[in-house]
C-alpha cells in the first residue's frame, strides 16, 4: 500500500508540475461554467414565468444540477483521455518504466498507483465544480442528498474511464496514439446508448446497458441503484485486470 | 552472489541471449563486454527482473529473479542504459521517490538521499529539475538512484556512456570505490574501461559468451602481436619476402589489399622491438624507407578479432588465448 501511495503521489505531482493539470482542469471548467450559466438562466426565467401564473414549483436539483452534471459527464468523456494517455505510454517512451519494473513493487501496486494518481487529478477537477454548487446553496436551498449521489456517480464513472484509459495507455509507447484511441473508445461507449431505441427489443437493452454515460442518469436523479454501482465497479476491475495482463504480456515480449 | 545458468532469451525468432552462464563472486566487479546488440542489455534486464528469460535461471543474492522477484529486486540496484529520470522532478524529489519504492524506511530516507547525492557528486544539483540536467549529471543521478537502498548487487548498463573524459575517470573511481561493499556487474564496449575497473570480464557476442577472462589476460591478448606500419619505395612480392627474413618478424601483409602501394603491416613477436633491424634491412636493400611507425591495434580491431571468431561452444580462457594466437600464420 505504501508503494501504491508513493506512485500515486508521484503521478499526481507530475500532473501539477507541468501545465497539464491546469490545462485539463481549465478546459473542463470552461464548458461546465457555460452549462451552469445556461441551465441556471433558464431555471430563473421559468421560475419567474411560473410565479406570474401563480402555480407550480420549480426544483433546482432536477432542473439545474441534474442537467449540468449530465452534460459534465460528456465533457469528462472528452477530457479523460488527456489525463490517462500519458500514464504508461510516457514511462515506456522515456524508459522510466524500467525503474518501476526493477523496483521491489508488484505490477498490481504500479497499476493501482497510476490509477489513483489519475483519479486524484479527476477528483481535484470535480472538487472545483463544487464551487458552482455552492453558489446555489448561497442563493437557494437545493437538497444535498441527490448532489452527493450525483457526485458519487461522477466518481464511479470517472474511475471506469481511468481504468480503460490506463489499459489503452499500457499498450503503446506513444501518448498521442493512446489519447486518440482512448477518445474513440470512450466515444463509442457513449454513442452506443443511442442505438438503444432503434436496435429493437433484444439488442436495445444490451447497447444501453453498455453505455457508460447512460448509467450515470439515475445517479444524477439522486438514485443510487446497485445495478449501476456494480456496472461501474465491474468495468473498473475489468480495465485494471486487463492492464495487468497487458503489462505482463509486454514484459514477456520484451 | 550472482549466478546465471544457461540463460536464453528469444524475441520471436531472434535469439538475443543464447545459453549464457557465469558467476559473480561477492565484492567482485565483473565487466560485461560486447559490441552493440550482443545481448548485454538483455542479460542485465533479465538479472534485474525487468523481463523473464525464455530458458535458464538467474539468482541474485540467493534469490531467483523469476520466482522471487521482489526479494531479488530489494537487493539489486540498476542503472539502465538511459537513466530513468522523471524530468519534472528535482533531483532530491526524484531520489526520495526512488527511495520510497525501493523500500527505504521513512526515517532513513533523508540520510540515504543525502548520502547517495554526495557519493555520486550530484549534491550541488539537488534542487535542479532532472529534465534540465546535463548528460553527465543525468548519468550520475542514475548511479545515485541505483545506490539509494544500499543494494548488495549493482547492475550498471554502460555507466560511462556519453560522459566527458573527466567524468569517465570520476565515474570509474566511484565504481571502484563501491566494489567490496557491493557486487557489481557493468557493461561496456570500451576495452580499457574493463581493464581499469573490472576484476573479471565476460565477453559476449551475438548472445553467446565468447570468453571469460581477467583483464590482465585480456590486455595480454591485446598486445598479442606487435605491428609496424612500413612504407618503402619498392613494390612486388620480393619486398614481402625480404621483410620476412628480418629476425623476429612473424607476418608481413600489404597494408592496402587493393593497390600495391609499397605499404606493409609487419607483425613481430611479442615484446621484441624489430624496428632497428627492419630499418637496416630496408636501407641496405636500397628500397627507400618512407615511413616506419608502430601500429597500435585499434580497439575496434581487437574487438572484431575476439568477437568474430567462430566458436562452437564457449571456450575456456586458455582455449581462446590459443585460438587468437593460432590465427596468426607464422612465416
Amino acid at each position: 500500500m505504501r508503494n501504491v501511495m508513493a506512485i500515486a503521489e508521484r503521478e499526481l505531482r507530475s500532473y501539477f508540475a507541468s501545465p497539464m493539470a491546469y490545462v485539463i482542469i481549465g478546459f473542463f471548467l470552461l464548458p461546465f461554467g457555460v452549462f451552469f450559466f445556461l441551465y441556471l438562466n433558464m431555471f430563473v426565467r421559468n421560475s419567474m414565468q411560473m410565479g406570474q401564473f401563480g402555480g407550480g414549483s420549480q426544483n433546482v436539483n432536477q432542473q439545474v444540477i441534474r442537467y449540468v452534471l449530465q452534460n459534465a459527464s460528456v465533457i469528462i468523456l472528452f477530457i479523460m483521455p488527456m489525463i490517462t494517455m500519458r500514464t504508461y505510454a510516457e514511462e515506456k517512451r522515456s524508459g522510466t518504466i524500467e525503474l518501476l519494473l526493477t523496483s521491489p513493487v508488484s505490477d498490481v501496486e504500479i497499476i493501482l498507483g497510476k490509477f489513483f494518481g489519475a483519479l486524484g487529478l479527476y477528483v481535484a477537477m470535480l472538487a472545483v465544480t463544487l464551487l458552482y454548487i455552492g453558489i446555489l446553496f448561497v442563493y437557494g436551498s437545493p437538497e444535498w442528498k441527490p448532489i452527493i449521489s450525483a457526485y458519487l456517480g461522477l466518481l464511479l464513472m470517472g474511475a471506469a474511464f481511468v481504468s480503460i484509459g490506463l489499459l489503452i495507455s499500457s499498450t503503446t509507447n506513444n501518448q498521442i496514439v493512446a489519447g486518440v484511441v482512448t477518445f474513440v473508445v470512450f466515444l463509442l461507449f457513449w454513442i452506443i446508448g443511442w442505438f438503444a431505441d432503434s436496435a429493437g427489443p433484444t439488442i436495445g437493452p444490451i447497447t444501453s446497458y453498455l453505455s457508460i454515460t447512460e448509467h450515470f442518469d439515475d445517479f444524477s436523479k439522486g438514485v443510487i441503484d446497485t445495478k449501476h454501482v456494480i456496472y461501474y465497479l465491474s468495468l473498473i476491475t475489468f480495465g485494471l485486470f486487463l492492464t495487468a495482463k497487458s503489462v505482463d504480456t509486454e514484459r514477456w515480449r520484451g | 552472489m550472482i549466478e546465471v545458468q544457461h540463460l536464453t532469451k528469444r524475441y520471436g525468432r531472434v535469439t538475443a541471449v543464447d545459453d549464457v552462464s557465469f558467476r559473480v563472486e561477492p565484492g567482485e566487479i565483473l565487466g560485461f563486454l560486447g559490441p552493440n546488440g550482443a545481448g548485454k542489455t538483455t542479460t542485465m534486464r533479465i538479472l534485474t527482473g525487468y523481463m523473464p528469460p525464455s530458458e535458464g535461471r538467474a539468482t541474485v543474492a540467493g534469490y531467483d529473479v523469476f520466482t522471487q522477484p521482489i526479494e531479488a529486486k530489494r537487493r539489486t540496484g540498476y542503472l539502465p542504459e538511459t537513466p530513468p529520470l522523471y524530468p519534472d522532478m528535482t533531483v532530491r524529489e526524484y531520489l526520495d521517490f526512488v527511495a520510497r519504492i525501493k523500500g527505504v524506511s521513512p526515517g532513513d530516507r533523508r540520510t540515504r538521499v543525502d548520502a547517495v547525492m554526495k557519493r555520486a557528486h550530484v549534491d550541488d544539483m539537488a534542487s535542479r529539475h532532472c529534465g534540465k540536467l546535463s548528460k553527465g549529471y543525468r548519468q550520475r543521478v542514475g548511479i545515485a538512484q541505483a545506490l539509494i537502498h544500499n543494494p548488495e548487487v549493482l547492475i550498471l548498463d554502460e555507466p560511462t556512456a556519453g560522459l566527458d573524459p573527466k567524468q569517465i575517470i570520476e565515474t570509474r573511481d566511484l565504481i571502484r570505490g563501491l566494489a567490496g561493499d557491493h557486487t557489481i556487474v557493468l557493461s561496456t564496449h570500451i576495452l580499457p574501461e574493463v581493464a581499469q575497473t573490472c576484476q573479471r570480464v565476460v565477453i559476449i557476442n551475438k548472445g553467446r559468451v565468447v570468453a571469460v577472462d581477467t583483464p590482465d589476460n585480456l590486455t595480454a591478448r591485446l598486445r598479442g602481436a606487435e605491428t609496424l606500419y612500413v612504407q618503402v619505395d619498392a613494390k612486388g612480392p620480393h619486398v614481402i619476402a625480404g621483410l620476412q627474413k628480418v629476425p623476429g618478424v612473424t607476418r608481413v601483409a600489404p597494408a592496402d589489399q587493393r593497390t600495391d602501394s609499397g605499404a606493409f603491416e609487419v607483425e613481430s613477436e611479442r615484446g621484441r622491438d624489430i624496428r632497428r633491424d627492419l630499418a637496416r634491412e630496408i636501407v641496405t636493400r636500397g628500397w627507400g624507407l618512407l615511413e616506419l611507425r608502430p601500429m597500435r591495434m585499434s580497439l575496434e580491431e581487437v574487438f572484431l578479432q575476439v568477437t568474430t571468431e567462430e566458436v562452437e561452444a564457449a571456450p575456456t580462457p586458455s582455449e581462446t588465448e590459443a585460438m587468437v594466437e593460432g590465427e596468426v600464420p607464422h612465416a
